[in-house]
């Protein structure tokens, strides 16, 4: 009888699995990225090196000597001590964050611009009490602007009742607003002292909601050519709320890492964070196979810094608020070794 | 997860020259060899050096970049946070931005 391997789940708990279970699931998941994304699937060199990495019986595993990666953090700290300044000491001090980011924890561009004073102080608070770079991150969040939380009609309302064009002049103005208040969020923070702006879960409604952080990056990149702009995507693909939209002649709708990747350096972004998301029933050699997938593409072709979004429920791991160690360790590794990443 | 993905993969920050590296990737895009080989010109060492404690300590201490407390190590008469960022801009060769701020805010008025 096949000795049973323990592993995960995508969330999170503890399967045992045969050696040779684990081997397929790892071939079946680069397949699910040929099949939807039409990227090139992992080489046998790759399944082979994953495969020693999920089978090992260590409970921890980590990067060669030499091969450790820059770790950006964006939304470094926790809302626990109630302190996000010292909060930014604590990972600097003791989770060993490269860059760390300061955040408001109503994680909105739109939210963040109504305490704009507040975030803006502390921000400088914890410049003069760090040394690593620091971020200022939130949300691009365009559905915060449609009705019942914004002025402009609810798209996803107008749609469903053939209203397409109705919803998309909505997204359309929708975008200026956005607009707005990303800018002046990233002029108070620029004059308060901050390294660099993280767009975070960019395209989380879609691709009008990407056109916006696009079009602000790169008045950042050419107003503030010193302060760095951080692209973290919300999803592997950028979905169609729109339609429509593009970027420098490129349609928005449908991008996956790769396309989003181009479009963000087009976009003068400095790093660009691919997200992949994880399917909670599949093991977690299957979701890791399947991001390696996705990512090797972006690496080979990237000329910024990619750094992958690997949290909770992303670039494979396990969808739970306390991601095992065991399964984190692995994803971090395989994602660096069989996709050359530049961060996490 | 911070502190999985730290042990894992991570260069180590601050007791590294992972904070370093990673100004070199958000200010000018560089990617993590060129990152990794610019900063270790800058410092005079090799690239493996700026992922090892041990050889990071002195030489943030000797350049000047700032080191953290470890339990009763303090550094009280050497540059900290602010000051260390001073002496990063420079040995980095970029514009920080919070130190041209504090640079314009306590200069004279």
């Amino acid at each position: 009888m096949a000795q049973r391997i323990p592993t995960r789940l995508g969330d999170g708990s503890l399967v045992e699995m045969t050696r040779a279970e684990i081997e397929a699931d790892l071939h079946a998941g680069s397949e699910a990225a040929v099949k939807r994304a039409k990227v090139e699937p992992l080489t046998e060199d790759d399944i082979a090196h994953l495969l020693d990495i999920f089978t090992s019986p260590a409970r921890f595993s980590a990067v060669d000597y030499g091969d450790e990666v820059v770790l950006s953090f964006d939304g470094s700290g926790n809302a626990d001590i109630s302190s996000p300044v010292l909060e930014q000491v604590i990972y600097q001090n003791h989770h060993g964050a490269d860059m760390i980011e300061l955040w408001h924890h109503d994680y909105s561009y739109k939210a963040v611009r109504t305490v704009l004073p507040f975030q803006t102080q502390m921000l400088k608070d914890a410049q003069q009490q760090t040394v690593v770079p620091l971020n200022y991150g939130a949300m691009p969040d365009l559905g915060r602007y449609s009705v019942p939380d914004g002025p402009i009609p609810n798209w996803s309302e107008l749609m469903p009742l053939g209203k397409i064009a109705e919803a998309r002049a909505a997204q359309e103005e929708a975008i200026g607003h956005l607009e707005h208040d990303m800018w002046c969020v990233i002029e108070g923070m620029v004059g308060a002292g901050v390294d660099g702006i993280d767009f975070d879960t960019a395209g989380a409604a879609g691709d009008a909601d990407l056109l916006a952080t696009l079009r602000v990056a790169r008045r950042v990149r050419d107003r503030w050519p010193d302060i760095g702009v951080e692209i973290g995507q919300a999803a592997e693909l950028v979905l169609g709320m729109h339609g429509e939209l593009e970027y420098e002649g490129t349609r928005l709708a449908g991008q996956w890492p790769l396309g989003q990747l181009r479009a963000c350096t087009a976009a003068g972004a400095t790093i660009f964070g691919p997200a992949v998301n994880v399917n909670t029933t599949k093991s977690l050699a299957w979701n890791t196979a399947r991001a390696c997938a996705l990512i090797k593409p972006v690496t080979a072709e990237a000329t910024i810094p990619v750094h992958v979004n690997a949290g909770m429920g992303v670039g494979g791991v396990p969808m739970t608020p306390y991601p095992p160690v065991d399964a984190t360790s692995r994803a971090s590794r395989a994602l660096v070794d069989i996709c050359n990443i530049d961060g996490l | 997860m911070a502190s999985t993905h730290a042990l894992a993969s991570g260069m180590g920050g601050m007791r590294t020259a992972g904070d370093l590296v990673a100004r070199m990737q958000m200010t000018r895009g560089m990617r993590l060899p060129q990152a990794k080989q610019y900063v270790a010109d800058k410092l005079g060492c090799s690239v493996l050096d700026l992922s090892d404690t041990i050889a990071m300590h002195d030489l943030r201490r000797d350049l000047g970049l700032g080191r953290m407390q470890v339990q009763d190590l303090t550094y009280p008469e050497h540059p900290g946070n602010m000051e260390a960022k001073f002496h990063i801009a420079e040995v980095l060769d970029i514009p920080i931005n919070s130190v041209e701020c504090f640079k314009r805010n306590a200069g004279p008025m």
